[in-house]
């Protein structure tokens, strides 16, 4: 095992993946600049700069995959997304249904998003529920240090266009990751915490505050189950209902904004397929529908805290005996 | 230009008007359909000259640019018909037709959708020498049509910057056909032509009348000849004009007639068929003997489109994901 960090996770899956694959390059504002090592190692003619213009950055991406190339391009920061969205969406997303299949789209795109670093909502927009929205896409959003590495390694291999949001706070913060090869696959959620009372669905750096939760719940001798979905396009239905069919109880977390979102969805697939398990109300803890302020003070009550998951798992649970 | 190639370019213009035509007649068995009646010399002239190996981008009015590049025609009419025997399995309808196995790649009925993705299928043909990649061959370069209307589109300019700054063998073809939808160029656009905000992006930019298809022949032959041999991109801008509806049906209502028939005077498949009649390279049994195959061929594809099967209601959802 090596401790390292999530930018450094991200950059060892585009170096061994660009040495195992020769159609793999990588594009996009500072790309170059940015990462000298692959430049070095690579060459100018895999590792790019380009104009800041994230609508072409995204469409030549998608042109190149379809003749065969496996481009990663690097959009910065999720709201830019909004300027490719034509190319990832129409293009990528559904061209290979609309030409019968004779393309494919293998292409990841790169994009940072998460409250923490006080950018405000034109740099920090959690839109990840648009793409899973979207026909065609794969939806990839990590936690752990060596998932960032072993899902990145999985979305180069995919045939598929595929979103990879990082959360922009954790690039520096060290962690464990296999040495050697490590590939994890696309839409396999993880456990980190296996409990029997309430289980804890979220995502990205909201996993750490459902891990606090759940610390905090241990104390009142509630034992809280954590899933982190790691993909939320495909969705793993099947550790979700095997979770929730066992405690009763579901609460989902994410910093994304409720209407539409992954929570609506994760509720609506246990309310259609694990209704008769639940023994109280369905919950979601999520960011507020309003843009990503900058103030960091407003930043933080934005987020969802590690007290407000506990005192709602407890209401859950004494839903059950306290009748209201 | 030999004989043969004069005359089959009109038989090719023939083809695509007599197609179109066919299908806008059954408006309500293919509805949506967008066709580019009257710039048949446009698709022609270009596709003529292009190589097997080059890659072709198109957009909701395709069916010259497939139809010169060698589609069969009841595979076509299937596919904007929405049958299993067209080339996208029925998929695409008429907007979003590609043929990989003729080098039409990636139709984008998102206007400037086809920019877009434009340069990356050229930077995969430049990489191709060194990348091996299934989508291209070698020598290869990249033409993508597009409208004066999608010149009005921010991926425009995005496109041709990119093209020129990484240097990649694209030729732009502007089918300056004066509609963009329902709305007039000249309502839209500070200069009669493209070729002006293209030129400004340091790349060769040249107009040509776009109804004459030799004079589009020779101009693509020698756009294409610039884009292989120096790998950098060029503009070709061809005037023209739709002499129907933005799509079918469409009673052109907001059209000005004179404009119209002034056009339509300078048919581009008349112009070409007078130039062949005047200079006894046609004779007038030779015209009628054309007419009949292009009817001909037309009828077989109608009735091969109409006989094919729908696609199974599984496809719904096969091809989403590979």
């Amino acid at each position: 095992m090596q401790t390292i960090t999530v930018n450094d996770a991200v950059g060892q899956a585009l170096a061994e993946e660009m040495r195992r694959d020769l159609r793999v390059l990588t594009f996009g504002e500072g790309v170059a600049t940015n990462r000298r090592d692959l430049l070095a190692e690579f060459g100018t003619q895999r590792v790019r700069n380009t104009p800041l213009a994230e609508g072409i950055i995204a469409g030549a991406a998608a042109g190149a995959a379809a003749m065969g190339l496996r481009p990663v391009i690097d959009l910065l920061f999720a709201p830019f997304l909004t300027l490719s969205m034509d190319a990832i969406m129409n293009s990528a997303g559904k061209l290979r249904y609309l030409s019968g299949g004779q393309f494919e789209f293998p292409m990841v795109v790169l994009a940072r998003t998460g409250a923490g670093w006080t950018v405000g909502g034109q740099h920090n927009h959690n839109l990840e529920a648009m793409f899973v929205h979207a026909p065609g896409l794969k939806v990839v959003m990590p936690h752990s240090t060596a998932d960032y590495k072993g899902l990145l390694k999985s979305a180069i291999r995919d045939p598929n266009p595929v979103l990879f949001f990082m959360d922009m706070t954790v690039g520096h913060t060290p962690g464990p990751v296999p040495e050697g090869e490590h590939v994890v696959p696309l839409g396999q959620a993880a456990v980190p915490r296996a409990g029997r009372d309430v289980t804890l669905v979220s995502y990205s750096k909201s996993v750490t505050t459902c891990l606090a939760a759940a610390d905090q719940l241990a104390q009142r001798g509630i034992d809280a189950e954590v899933i982190d979905l790691r993909t939320l396009k495909p969705l793993d239905e099947s550790t979700i209902l095997r979770s929730v069919r066992k405690t009763g109880r579901l609460i989902v977390v994410h910093e994304a904004a409720a209407p539409c979102g992954v929570g609506a969805e994760v509720a609506a697939i246990v309310g259609e397929k694990a209704f008769a398990a639940l023994k109280s109300p369905i919950r979601r803890i999520t960011g507020p529908d309003a843009p990503a302020p900058s103030s960091w003070m407003l930043e933080q009550a934005a987020l969802p805290q590690a007290d407000g998951i506990a005192r709602a798992a407890l209401e859950l649970v004494g839903a059950e005996t306290v009748p209201a | 230009m030999s004989q043969p190639s004069r005359i089959s370019m009109l038989e090719t213009m023939m083809l695509i008007r007599a197609h179109e035509e066919r299908l806008a007649a059954n408006a309500g068995g293919s509805p949506g359909t967008c066709t580019a009646v009257g710039q048949e010399a446009a698709a022609v002239g270009v596709v003529r000259a292009l190589q097997p190996r080059d890659r072709i981008l198109t957009n909701h009015r395709s069916a010259g640019h497939l139809l010169a590049r060698g589609a069969d025609p009841g595979r076509l009419m299937a596919e904007v018909m929405g049958r299993a025997d067209g080339y996208c399995r029925g998929k695409s309808g008429s907007l979003h037709v590609s043929a990989k196995e003729l080098g039409v790649v990636l139709t984008s009925t998102i206007v400037g959708g086809e920019l877009s993705l434009a340069p990356g299928v050229a930077l995969a043909q430049k990489m191709g020498a060194t990348v091996p990649n299934e989508g291209t061959e070698p020598g290869g370069i990249t033409a993508v049509f597009f409208g004066d209307g999608a010149a009005c589109e921010g991926i425009f300019h995005e496109s041709i910057n990119l093209a020129v700054t990484w240097q990649l063998p694209v030729l732009y073809v502007c089918e300056n056909n004066q509609w963009q939808a329902f709305v007039r160029r000249d309502e839209t656009m500070p200069h009669e032509q493209v070729r002006p905000w293209a030129a400004s992006h340091g790349l060769p930019a040249v107009s040509v009348d776009g109804n004459d298809v030799e004079a589009v022949f020779a101009a693509a032959l020698a756009a294409a000849e610039h884009v292989r041999s120096t790998g950098t991109p060029y503009f070709l801008e061809l005037i023209t004009y739709r002499t129907r509806g933005h799509y079918e049906p469409d009673d052109q209502a907001y059209v000005d007639k004179e404009e119209l028939a002034r056009w339509k005077a300078r048919d581009p498949i008349a112009l070409q068929r007078d130039r062949l009649l005047a200079a006894g390279e046609l004779a007038p049994g030779e015209l009628a003997h054309l007419q009949q195959r292009v009817a001909d061929s037309v009828a077989a594809a109608f009735a091969f489109a109409q006989n094919s099967p729908w696609p199974d209601a599984r496809e719904l959802l096969t091809d989403v994901y590979a």
